[in-house]
């Protein structure tokens, strides 16, 4: 075990279901092997974070041929909506907790919630519109700053 | 594999110290577990985990993961991470003699 790692600062770009939980699945299993933890969300990562947008995060249904639907068909209306139930019906099964959830569980854990200032000033957002977890709006000197000594993962 | 001896036992466990078989362990093996995992003292709230991961074990062949502990231990995600800071259901699984536990969640 002579390689470990110590710490991990994992960004997350996207606003899709698809960009979000990969990086909250990362951070979480870090923290469960006792890896220290910080979460970056930036662009349209923000809404993972975001009060009233949190619970809505879908999967995308067009430009995604990992889906291996027709283009067409990604785009009828309420298709995103109905893979996103889908999907979350599966992954209740397999206990995968909802985006809000496994959020606040991560905070538990002890990992850093950090939201983007650049995004949040190009979004006009404030640190009212995110949820209660969020450490702090920090800029890209102050998050390099974080993650120093440990592995960035951009999502 | 290899062999460790925990409370004057030997008994066999992985590389990274679990328990190959986890009917070889016994309550009184635990303190000695925990400190060799850097917890130097076990307190009332480390042993409701610890009896709590036996009994899942025991019920379902595998140690809970940290959603399912802290959903039905009586100890919430945030005190089970100050009980066993270097990851709970691991840490836990391992001072109750139980296998690692293998869920990304």
């Amino acid at each position: 075990m002579a390689d470990t790692i110590e710490k991990v600062s994992i960004i997350v770009s996207k606003g899709s279901l698809d960009g979000v939980y990969p990086a909250l699945i990362m951070a979480n299993g870090a923290r469960a092997e006792g890896i220290d933890a910080n979460l970056f969300f930036t662009f349209f990562g923000l809404d993972a974070i975001h009060k009233a947008r949190h619970e809505h995060i879908k999967l995308a249904t067009v430009g995604n041929p990992g889906l291996h639907l027709a283009t067409w068909a990604g785009g009828l209306p309420g298709m995103s909506a109905v893979m996103t139930h889908y999907l979350a019906s599966k992954m209740d099964k397999l206990d995968i907790p909802p985006i809000p959830e496994f959020i606040e569980m991560i905070a538990d854990t002890g990992a850093g919630l950090y939201a983007c200032k650049a995004s949040v000033d190009l979004f006009g957002l404030a640190k009212d519109d995110f949820i209660d977890q969020v450490t702090g709006i920090i800029t890209v000197g102050e998050f390099y700053e974080l993650a120093a000594g440990g592995q960035i993962i951009f999502t | 594999m290899t062999t460790r001896t925990y409370a004057g036992t030997e008994v066999s466990v992985t590389d990274d110290g679990f328990f190959t078989d986890p009917g070889q362990w016994r309550e009184d093996m635990a303190p000695e577990i925990a400190r060799e995992a850097g917890i130097d003292e076990l307190t009332d709230r480390h042993w409701q985990v610890i009896k709590f991961m036996r009994h899942e074990f025991d019920e379902k062949g595998t140690g809970p993961t940290v959603r399912v502990l802290g959903k039905t231990s009586g100890i919430g995600v945030k005190e089970l991470y100050q009980l066993f800071p270097k990851g709970p259901a691991k840490l836990a699984a391992r001072i109750a003699g139980i296998h690692k536990p293998r869920g990304c969640i």
